[in-house]
């Protein structure tokens, strides 16, 4: 993990004055060694998701049991590899490495508004990751699925500690992302450098402000559910147990509420990565800025009222599911917005396809063909036939798991030269893509046609009728991993010996303010605030 | 870029801290200790887990006093920073009511909750607005106006009044809190009793608990006050103190109308007929 800084050698470097050893990492008041870390939990917390997807895709690759004898185990793979990929990689990766590293250098701060507890949003997620772990191996685990519906997760069904440790995995992960909210909000709103008006902000400041105040208001309502989870399981109340007057579909309504917003969490950062890579390889500023900042917000502000479209077999009537599935349809017209505004910036752009342009188009595509299973699924009654196969597996994975898996690469194949001063390997970082793209593709497609003939999600076996297209799924799986190794392995070669990079290695296309400092961004940053020229806007000059 | 070590910037970025990881390890040791306590019943894991927690609080909380009076850290962007900090946390905290109202009506109002059973659930008799709820709602409502009085005299730089109705106002928390609990003790019904239970314990009981917080708080600023800590121009601490106060005052003014009125009157009744 030192490696990111001791490699510098920049002129300036004498003037840092940094703790050293343990402590500089332990006690960081640092964000960009606060990002590091988080970053490097979610390599961690990532190799543990993919091998829980691996298992499970090797299990599903031919009908019957190949290796798998207890569902349960099983379900707790699912579980793990939901809760790990969701908490644990995507938003610690997007929100606190990205989030971390470049809110301040492109607002122009020199840090974080509270950097103490900037650490203690870290350390409390590395606790937070402790406990699933754990949850993961104390009798039989918790094998019910990232939304725990109950009764699944109460207490006549998983008796033992596990589920108890999940929760409370999840409360800390969740004090951890309230504290992060607050403290990117605060930088956001306080710390912009003079001239820097919020229609200057660069999109990825958006992305994070937006995705911020969707933490802030949807974890703690994902606290409330999970203390009344605790509390039915641990002290005999019964919000959920009907029969005590509670209802478990209420559980869902909890979820959901948080849920929903959660899955514009992990999308949001990831839009704003594309937007501004998007914008600097096409050499040109993005089309629509101000469509692009107020769709993020949009998108924001819908995505707490389509929740129950999660929900549509539970029995609705009419009226409640006309409304949702309208809600959930006008979600279009935002990313749509997006989608089309990011080809404009493309179109009559002097395009150069290095590996992070590549990955965002790879992004667009994939986002693409989610959105399109998105608006079938939210339909209620296409959905009755739909709910819980492959079909929306398919979908959320398109979206969520790969198209944010495409950002993050994204992101890191732009800001690695910043981050650690080295430049990648360009011939091997398209490999890489081109690998990880079809492998990613392989995996996904076939699931939906799996789904619409009807094959359940979170089963262990199948009929032989779904035989041929899992295979190939399978098959797929193994590309990918493929690629997700090549990923980790070019980026340790970057680190160790990549060619030194200067501070702005992408030209005149990158115009944040992240790239008028040195790279490796020197540990103290903005110290003076930056001059905002009226070129380094997110807008053209008048 | 950084062409010398010091900055020109205005915010304030502290030195590396102990109290982030020492709080975490407190928190795992708290969430390590409750699993311990709920399957086996041993509580003593979650005691020292809960120390450790207060042993963050009180050595953080000290350092950003110790900086607060240093009149350099907190310069004023800091100052906005921090509020536009504690106004987000009270945000945060007004969703997580948001789940245990939302628990309430959607157990209580059959437009819901189509099966919604009988309100309150069978064998159990709601509590009226009279009496010991109306006593606490107006032990809130004059705490609310003692530390506004109190927030005045900070600004007109009169500490003597600062400090007696800060004391007061800590006083009727306190007050409140006795109140709760006997409350508590006199009720007909168990937290175990059903789905009304579930919610009216769970609803006053982290209601409650944000009086204790938002009580030492006070009585923390109760003795910053006796110290001369604060000046008009700088009492970001006791801002914070007295606007976490007014969100506790309102929360209890929504459980008020919502639970212990509304809950118990013929209307809510009519309601679940």
């Amino acid at each position: 993990m030192s490696d990111l800084t001791s490699v510098d050698n920049s002129a300036h470097d004498h003037h840092d004055h940094k703790p050293t050893g343990w402590r500089r990492w332990a006690y960081s008041t640092n964000h960009k060694d606060i990002g590091t870390m988080y970053i490097f939990l979610a390599m961690i917390a990532g190799l543990l998701g993919m091998a829980a997807s691996m298992a499970i895709r090797a299990e599903l690759a031919l009908p019957e049991i190949q290796f798998i004898t207890d569902s349960q185990f099983y379900n707790v793979l699912v579980t793990a590899h939901g809760f790990l990929m969701v908490f644990f990689v995507v938003m610690p990766a997007l929100i606190g490495g990205f989030g971390n590293w470049f809110i301040p250098l492109m607002v122009g701060a020199p840090d974080m508004a509270f950097p103490r507890m900037n650490n203690i949003s870290f350390w409390l997620l590395a606790a937070a990751l402790v406990l699933l772990v754990l949850s993961g191996f104390v009798q039989g685990g918790a094998g019910t699925g990232w939304t725990a519906y109950p009764p699944l997760s109460n207490a006549d069904y998983h008796p033992g500690p596990a589920v108890d440790f999940a929760i409370l995995s999840l409360h800390l992960a969740g004090a951890s992302s309230i504290l992060g909210a607050i403290n990117f909000i605060t930088t956001i709103l306080n710390m912009r450098t003079p001239g820097m008006s919020f229609h200057k902000m660069p999109l990825f400041i958006w992305a994070s402000l937006v995705t911020a105040f969707l933490l802030l208001l949807a974890l703690p309502v994902l606290a409330g559910a999970l203390t009344m989870l605790l509390t039915d399981r641990n002290f005999g109340t019964t919000f959920f147990e009907a029969s005590g007057g509670g209802d478990p579909i209420f559980w869902q309504h909890l979820f959901w509420f948080f849920g929903h917003p959660e899955v514009y969490i992990m999308i949001l950062p990831a839009f704003g990565i594309v937007s501004e890579v998007v914008s600097t390889f096409s050499k040109k500023p993005i089309f629509g800025y101000l469509g692009m900042a107020y769709a993020m917000a949009g998108i924001g502000v819908v995505g707490f009222v389509v929740w129950a479209h999660h929900m549509f077999t539970v029995g609705f009537n009419v009226e409640t599911r006309a409304y949702f599935v309208l809600a959930t349809m006008v979600i279009a017209v935002p990313t749509g917005i997006k989608i089309f505004s990011w080809l404009a910036t493309m179109w009559g752009g002097s395009i150069e396809f290095k590996t992070p342009m590549l990955y965002a188009m790879g992004f667009i595509f994939l986002f693409v063909v989610g959105g399109v299973t998105g608006i079938t699924l939210a339909n209620a009654g296409v959905d009755m036939a739909f709910h819980d196969t492959y079909f929306v597996i398919a979908h959320f994975h398109y979206v969520l798991s790969i198209a944010t898996i495409f950002g993050i690469f994204c992101g890191v194949f732009y800001w690695l030269p910043k981050m650690c001063g080295n430049m990648y390997n360009e011939t091997l970082g398209k490999w890489q893509f081109w690998i990880t793209f079809i492998g990613v593709n392989i995996l996904f497609f076939p699931q939906h046609f799996l789904g619409m003939a009807g094959m359940p999600r979170r089963i262990p076996d199948y009929p032989d009728a779904y035989a041929g297209w899992n295979l190939i799924s399978s098959f797929g799986a193994l590309i990918s991993l493929v690629g997700a190794l090549m990923f980790i392995y070019i980026v340790w070669v970057t680190i160790r010996s990549g060619e030194k990079a200067p501070a702005n290695p992408w030209g005149e296309g990158a115009t944040t303010l992240e790239w008028t400092v040195d790279s490796p961004a020197p540990f103290h940053t903005h110290e003076q605030a930056p001059e905002l020229e009226p070129k380094s806007a997110a807008q053209p000059a008048e | 870029m950084t062409s010398e070590s010091a900055t020109s910037q205005p915010w304030h970025v502290p030195e590396p801290s102990p109290w982030p990881i020492v709080g975490t390890a407190a928190a795992l040791a708290t969430a390590l200790g409750l699993v311990w306590f709920m399957h086996t019943g041993s509580p003593w894991l979650l005691g020292i887990g809960g120390i450790l927690v207060l042993w963050t609080m009180i050595g953080w909380w000290r350092q950003v006093i110790l900086e607060a009076n240093d009149r350099t850290s907190h310069t004023s962007p800091v100052k906005v920073g921090l509020r536009i900090g504690m106004l987000l946390f009270i945000a945060s905290e007004v969703m997580f009511f948001f789940a245990f109202f939302w628990a309430y009506f959607h157990s209580s109002l059959p437009i819901l909750n189509i099966v919604a059973g009988p309100w309150p659930n069978e064998g159990v008799e709601a509590i009226g607005a009279a009496g010991i709820p109306l006593l606490n709602t107006l032990l809130l409502i004059t705490s609310s106006l003692t530390v506004t009085i109190a927030h005045h005299a900070i600004l007109e730089n009169e500490r003597e009044k600062v400090i007696f109705w800060t004391g007061i106002t800590a006083v009727l928390g306190i007050i409140f809190l006795g109140v709760q609990i006997y409350e508590y003790h006199v009720l007909s019904f168990g937290l175990k009793d059903g789905v009304y239970p579930s919610t009216f314990y769970l609803a006053t009981g982290f209601h409650g608990f944000h009086v204790f917080v938002g009580t030492i708080f006070l009585i923390i600023c109760y003795f910053r006050a006796r110290a001369g800590h604060f000046t008009p121009e700088a009492h970001i601490g006791y801002e914070a103190a007295a606007w976490y106060w007014h969100f506790v005052d309102v929360v209890w003014i929504f459980l008020y109308v919502n639970v212990y009125w509304w809950g118990a009157s013929s209307f809510g009744h009519l309601v679940v007929e």
